[in-house]
């Protein structure tokens, strides 16, 4: 042991085990970020978007009944549901949701000139990185998470004034859209992460992956799993015939789509990590 | 000779530093001792990005920085030695002088315990124990400067890196710092200090670094400095009762360059290479003409004239 070391280790007392000492700094800096996410002005945007899809359902619920008395025709239903779940919950609000909520974890910081607190800390970047993108999960997966279970709830009851059978199916769907928008922050929280290191002006390139995105249904086979959608889509437990989210002839099994998910999302993490012990603070450069 | 860094220094090794083209420091080689190293320089002439690269904020172009044998690439060591009170007026939203230390401290990794009585700690050295549950955006200028410098040493490194620490303190808060600089210095830290309150700087520094242009123009022990400056001849007024016969006696040294009598004729300015010299001439004098001194005091050996003198371009008292 180094003459260095041996005086670190006399002055400050700190817990010498690795792991506990990271989990405790992710803690810490957890306690700080989800007050940030949920507390801050920032926040107040993400909660109406959370907002929208619920609401929209709750406005849907007695039309929705009434169809479904009428018709008795629930399949249909759910395939409507589908499409409003991918394109207005997954695709816009998860997605513009996790670009707000992620992009602003180190950039929202460097606006605020405090990001240098945590620089100055004893404290490995990539803990702060991993303990960032946690509170960031946190903090959307509740927001999303609840705004997804809460449509599924409007639709459940506008169901279930139809006919008490009705329901059933859409409560055996409710886990499967719960994990495909858990797997959506995932997945989109860390590239959104990484664009919010790389660009001093992320929108323009969270507006090029929504274009691509967008457009995944045109994009030939091999070009489609070079996104996130495709396999969150693969994952939809209602196969949508046709349009835009139009089930894929070849859907990722999910015991594919799942691990290679997070295996890109850990290896997206790395690359931010990568980027942050090379960051330097110049706020006035910003 | 041994030229590996010790322990207990802070060593720049050529370091420049440039934005795009713009030019931060260059080529600095310093090596600090513990105690107060005062920072000195008109806006601009690199000493907040001296202390940035000190602290691993940025990072140098060219050059090697080491602080007490560490560097910043590591921080979960660099950072228990080093505290930085930095000149950004921001602040994590929404949290109480109290949550701000204690949560950083809690970033460091010490224990909610710990962490709780460092944070009370830290807040009493700097006099804000009243406020401590107050929101820091209901903070007086003064008490957000007060709250920085408590997180700064809350972790209690042996390093602190303070930038203007005494903007925006009273003067009853300027003196009390200043107390607690002088006792943290005397406890065996580094206090790199800037500041362009010189009087101030001359008063609690033990060494100071001049900078101008992102150059360091001088450094080291304020007298120490002042009295490298050969061209500019030391001021030295003495009090006497008959300055007319000092002044035709002090020619007899030739570093004497100048001696003028005041205008109530009750003392004598002498201009002199020499100091040490002429204190000498001048106690042979004073025993052969039994003149009755006064008193007898330098007038431009202090950090104000010798920063007039290598950056203000002009004379100094």
């Amino acid at each position: 042991m180094s003459a260095s070391t041996e005086l670190v280790t006399e002055i400050s007392p700190l817990r010498p085990e690795r792991w506990p000492l990271w989990m405790g700094q992710i803690a810490a800096i957890m306690r700080l970020e989800v007050r940030k996410n949920f507390l801050g002005k920032r926040a107040v945007l993400i909660y109406l978007l959370a907002a929208v899809p619920v609401l929209l359902m709750a406005a849907l619920s007695a039309e929705i009944s009434w169809q479904a008395s009428r018709s008795n025709n629930v399949g249909e239903i759910n395939i409507v549901f589908a499409n409003l779940y991918e394109g207005l919950i997954l695709r816009t609000i998860v997605f513009f949701g996790c670009a707000w909520i992620f992009m602003n974890l180190f950039r929202g910081e460097v606006v605020d000139r405090s990001l240098h607190y945590y620089f100055l800390a004893a404290l490995r970047r990539e803990v702060l990185v991993g303990g960032k993108y946690l509170s960031g999960l946190v903090a959307s997966l509740v927001l999303f998470g609840l705004s997804t279970a809460g449509s599924l709830l409007f639709l459940s009851m506008g169901l279930s004034s139809a006919g008490a059978g009705a329901s059933g199916g859409i409560k055996g769907q409710a886990a499967a859209y719960l994990g495909i928008t858990a797997l959506g922050c995932i997945g989109y929280g860390a590239a959104f992460l990484v664009i919010g290191l790389f660009f001093r002006n992320p929108i323009i390139p969270a507006l090029l992956i929504y274009g691509w995105e967008f457009i995944n249904f045109l994009l030939p086979p091999v070009l489609k799993k070079i996104s996130i959608i495709h396999y969150l889509h693969s994952l939809s437990p209602v196969p949508v015939p046709e349009g835009p989210f139009a089930m894929v002839a070849e859907p990722t099994p999910a015991y594919l789509s799942i691990p290679g998910l997070l295996i890109v999302t850990a290896i997206v993490l790395a690359l931010a990590s990568y980027r942050i012990r090379r960051m330097e603070i110049m706020y006035g450069g910003e | 000779m041994n030229n590996k860094p010790k322990d207990h220094e802070i060593v720049f090794e050529d370091v420049s530093k440039f934005y795009g083209e713009i030019l931060g420091v260059n080529r600095v080689s310093l090596v600090i001792e513990p105690g107060i190293t005062s920072l000195v320089g008109p806006n601009g002439s690199g000493k907040t990005t001296l202390m940035n690269l000190m602290t691993g904020l940025i990072k140098p172009t060219r050059g090697h920085i080491r602080m007490l044998g560490l560097n910043p690439d590591h921080p979960e060591i660099f950072f228990r030695q080093i505290g930085y009170c930095s000149q950004f007026d921001s602040f994590p939203r929404a949290l109480t002088g109290f949550q701000f230390i204690q949560s950083y401290l809690r970033v460091h990794g010490y224990t909610t315990k710990d962490s709780q009585d460092m944070a009370w700690k830290a807040l009493h050295r700097v006099d804000l124990l009243e406020a401590a549950h107050l929101k820091i955006g209901a903070y007086s200028k003064g008490m957000r400067q007060r709250v920085r410098l408590a997180q700064s040493i809350a972790h209690e490194p042996a390093v602190m890196i303070l930038d203007e620490p005494l903007n925006g303190l009273d003067p009853m808060a300027r003196a009390e710092t200043i107390r607690l600089f002088r006792q943290l210095a005397s406890e065996g830290l580094h206090l790199i200090i800037s500041s362009h309150i010189l009087h101030e700087v001359d008063m609690m520094s033990d060494r100071v670094i001049l900078l101008n242009n992102g150059y360091v123009v001088a450094e080291g022990e304020i007298h120490g400095v002042r009295s490298e400056m050969e061209e500019h001849p030391m001021q030295i007024l003495i009090r006497c009762d008959r300055p007319g016969l000092l002044a035709a006696r002090v020619f007899e040294q030739d570093s004497v360059v100048e001696a003028k009598i005041h205008k109530d004729r009750q003392g004598l300015f002498i201009k002199t290479r020499d100091a040490d010299a002429f204190y000498l001439l001048l106690n042979n004098i004073v025993v052969d003409e039994k003149l009755s001194v006064e008193s007898i005091a330098p007038v431009d050996d202090n950090l104000n004239a010798v920063y007039q003198y290598l950056i203000g371009g002009g004379e100094a008292a």
